[in-house]
């Protein structure tokens, strides 16, 4: 017999509960802290922050409680968040030239005012398991060295002094915000930056490797990678000065690439450009690699066809809560087209059927003719 | 408008919305209905702006304005104590009318119609809506025929041969808001138009 | 729940979508964009009828949501229960009751009125994109009113199956002008477009808004030869004995059986409460 579903709010409560209780576990395991993810989690907390485009480690870490550490799932759960908060204003341009370094290496210059700086870095750990931290083992103190007080200045600057290096037009043009106004075609750089900074780590990834294997490829140096906390200041207009309203972590990389030149111009190196909340270097240097191929129209490049080129492609398909949404959206409920597509292959083979039968009856009936 | 209320409208801090949330939702929901039913006359009165605006009028503005839209006060409708009203309870910036997304006065203040953005080919939507303050509003004179209404419509209009020479542009256009005291119309530039 | 605002959007965000929507309601059926905000719940799953009722509602209000037609399908009970606790306004499951519906993929049976709103959940808004997936260019073919493209693949169709090949998001003319994707409602409710009440598109993902106002002249794309068809299962309803409404098959058992029930279920219910039988009526658990 045939009974009518029903029920899909008791569904949904059940369903909840019971994720809930999967959230949490094994009961007799300690619950996870936020500061404890904030503190040792802190590369999800910081590609939270950056694709939920919120700074907010303590939200960013709750975020990642709930979503059970799926890392989009939180992201998700920020930038729902953030759309609801309302705008005080906008911000300074930060000084990343100013900025307090962890870490700060050039690949192109084997040494520069500012140093090499290793920083926290995997880059040369042997990525061998440490069964030690399975035991919770503690931490020797790193060595420590006295600050830097100057300025790290930019290795683009270096090479800005010398003209051997593609100048960035200065504007004091306020940004666009794709978060404010829906995305036209081609957008301008500034929104492309936006759009990246908040694109998805992976997608970046892939877009950026095709880059180097040939699919428009720019001859990528890294000039600079320099991860480290800049002041963050607002103008109050009531005031009359700036103010500085607290700090953030970021990573910025420059890279330098193949040069172009022409007849009137003399050869110059060109540049992409990446930055990005928290320690975020991948996501930072594929950035600056997509920037960089996104930039062939400026620059008088070809287009050659390849993904990371096409601006439309790109920035439609790199935010991945909207990609994530929509991939997902096929499991719902579609019942009501299927049907529609059922009845029409059904009727559509009604017809053919009926083709082939005529078709072979006047075959047989041409047969018969031809024995007669 | 009576008396208190009129005395509420004085200066820029009155004649607002009480409870903006709601009495944006119920206008708008008025302002949405003669937009799609062309012809179609209701109320609208929750605000009080400064003088010479009418109550219809302010209240769109109050619903529909704020400060990513640049508002044109057409005549006698810019008056400091307006642009005060304006700006405190929308931060809608005052602009000219090229570049106005909201443009609102009496029809003679408000012409000619080609100052103001019809939108391009590739997006009719960015175009101005004016709000036209009129003395007469009442379901007579045109005859209006298009989306949103049943067969034909009747209505007042200021200068039925300048709009429908407006419809001719569609998709392109201008859509106007028609106002008089608490009462609101409204005509796209979807809709056809003809005398009597 | 104090916490958010009324409706759930900012003040701001609402403004913006409801210009959109008067825009979109002056230029029936071409898609005005509009900065989309992050919903609570996945794009995909309705943020585009969401913030369109979220920008329509007012605190009297009586909603319905329906999905596939029902109003039970969990996806439609989700966003009924998010406006009944951010907008407070009063739910249904009546059409004749509501002054508000939201819908994915049908329209429902009964007639709408004048002072009744259909809002859809749209996935992709632009009727073009499966022929050209470039927002840049369909925007130009709009322009231009340049359809050729379209009016190729429903050809096609015809001459690789012998009939338009299209079943549901079937493509129709608004006003004599835009070509608009009407969201995958089947074919079956096409000539429904034509209705007294307002039709919103909301598309969250893809930022589009459009509109349809009362009587506008909607025409499902066809040929002289080749006429549209709004075609359903050849059945009655197996609950109430409808003829005229679109059916949802149901697999019974693993022998073959099936049985055919209206997909709008307060139109079936509707039909059974006034005494109507069909053929399994009678056996079945209501």
């Amino acid at each position: 017999m045939y009974v009518a579903v029903k029920g899909g709010e008791r569904a949904i409560e059940n369903a909840h509960a019971w994720l809930a209780e999967e959230r949490r576990g094994d009961t007799a395991v300690a619950e996870l802290s936020i500061a404890q993810i904030r503190e040792q989690l802190a590369l999800a907390v910081n590609r939270v922050m950056a694709e939920g485009s919120l700074y907010d480690p303590d939200l960013a870490a709750l975020a990642i409680k709930q979503a059970r550490g799926d890392l989009i799932e939180a992201i998700f759960l920020i930038r729902a968040y953030r759309t609801t908060l309302p705008r005080f204003g906008a911000t300074r341009p930060v000084a990343t030239g100013e900025m307090a370094c962890d870490r700060r290496i050039s690949a192109t210059f084997k040494d520069a005012p500012g140093g090499q700086v290793l920083g926290p870095t995997f880059d040369y750990t042997h990525r061998l398991l440490d069964f030690k931290l399975a035991a919770e083992g503690e931490v020797a103190k790193a060595p420590t060295a006295a600050p830097r007080n100057e300025p790290t200045p930019h290795i683009t600057a270096f090479l800005r002094g010398e003209d051997i290096i593609q100048r960035e037009p200065d504007s004091e043009a306020t940004p666009g915000d794709l978060t404010r106004t829906p995305m036209s075609y081609p957008a301008g750089r500034d929104i492309r930056l936006q759009s990246l900074a908040r694109g998805d780590e992976g997608f970046l990834l892939g877009l950026a490797y095709s880059t180097q294997r040939g699919y428009a490829r720019n001859h990528a140096f890294v000039g600079e990678l320099r991860i480290g906390t800049v002041a963050v200041e607002m103008e109050i207009p009531e005031l009359g000065f700036t103010i500085e309203i607290g700090e953030v972590e970021l990573t910025e990389c420059e890279t330098v690439n193949q040069f172009a030149g022409s007849k009137t111009e003399p050869p110059q190196f060109t540049r992409g450009y990446g930055l990005v909340f928290g320690q975020t270097e991948r996501k930072a240097i594929a950035m600056a690699l997509v920037d960089r191929a996104l930039r062939w129209r400026e620059l008088g490049e070809d287009d050659l066809g390849a993904a990371a080129q096409d601006e439309e492609f790109v920035l439609s398909h790199s935010d991945n809560i909207q990609a994530t949404g929509f991939l997902e959206h096929i499991k719902l409920p579609h019942y009501v087209d299927f049907q529609s597509e059922l009845e029409l292959v059904r009727k559509l083979r009604r017809e053919a059927e009926a083709n082939v039968a005529k078709q072979n009856a006047g075959n047989e009936d041409a047969g018969k003719e031809a024995s007669q | 408008m009576n008396v208190s209320e009129n005395r509420a409208a004085h200066g820029a801090f009155g004649g607002g919305f009480a409870d903006p949330a709601i009495e944006s939702a119920f206008a708008f929901r008025t302002a949405m209905s003669v937009m799609a039913k062309p012809g179609e006359i209701r109320a609208l009165d929750t605000a009080h702006p400064p003088a010479p605006l009418s109550s219809a009028a302010g209240t769109l503005l109050l619903t529909l304005c704020d400060p990513e839209t640049g508002v044109f006060l057409a005549g006698a409708c810019d008056t400091p104590e307006m642009r005060g009203w304006l700006a405190f309870h929308t931060g809608a910036p005052v602009v000219g009318a090229d570049r106005a997304e909201f443009a609102v006065g009496r029809w003679a203040d408000l012409v000619p119609l080609d100052h103001y953005r019809i939108g391009t080919p590739e997006y009719p939507d960015r175009s101005a809506t004016l709000i036209v303050e009129v003395d007469t509003l009442e379901a007579a004179g045109a005859t209006l025929r298009g989306p949103g209404i049943k067969d034909s419509a009747t209505l007042s209009l200021p200068d039925p041969a300048a709009m429908a020479g407006n419809a001719m542009l569609f998709p392109l256009g201008l859509d106007f808001f028609l106002t008089c005291g608490g009462r609101i119309a409204a005509l796209p530039r979807s809709t056809q138009i003809s005398e009597g | 729940m104090s916490d958010y605002n009324f409706a759930y959007l900012d003040e701001q965000t609402k403004r913006m979508i409801r210009r959109a929507i008067l825009k979109g309601l002056a230029v029936p059926g071409y898609q005005v964009p509009f900065a989309s905000r992050e919903m609570p719940m996945p794009y995909g799953w309705g943020t585009g009828g969401v913030q369109v009722s979220a920008a329509t509602l007012t605190p009297e209000d009586t909603f319905k949501v329906i999905d596939q037609g029902s109003d039970d399908t969990t996806n439609a009970v989700s966003i009924r229960k998010f406006f009944e606790k951010t907008a407070g306004v009063a739910v249904t499951e009546e059409t004749e009751k509501a002054s508000v519906i939201q819908t994915r993929h049908r329209i429902p049976e009964a007639p709408l009125r004048e002072d009744q709103i259909l809002v859809y959940q749209v996935p992709i808004p632009e009727p073009l994109r499966f022929l050209e997936p470039r927002e840049t260019e369909t925007r130009k073919m709009h322009s231009l009113e340049e359809y050729g493209l379209m009016h190729v693949k429903l050809y096609e169709d015809i001459s690789q199956h012998g009939a338009i090949a299209t079943a549901y998001a079937y493509p129709v003319k608004v006003a004599d002008r835009y070509v608009m994707d009407p969201s995958p409602i089947p074919k079956f409710d096409n000539p429904k477009l034509e209705m007294a009440a307002i039709q919103l598109f909301g598309a969250g993902r893809e930022q589009r808004i459009y509109a349809v106002p009362p009587y506008t002249k909607v025409v499902s794309l066809d040929f002289e030869d080749y006429p549209f068809e709004a075609t359903k299962a050849d059945h009655a309803c197996d609950l109430c004995a409808a003829e005229d409404s679109y059916l949802d098959e149901v697999i019974l058992d693993d022998a073959g059986n099936r049985m055919f029930v209206c997909s709008d279920t307060d139109y079936c219910r509707t039909r059974r409460e006034a005494g109507h039988v069909g053929r399994l009526g009678e056996e079945v658990a209501a």
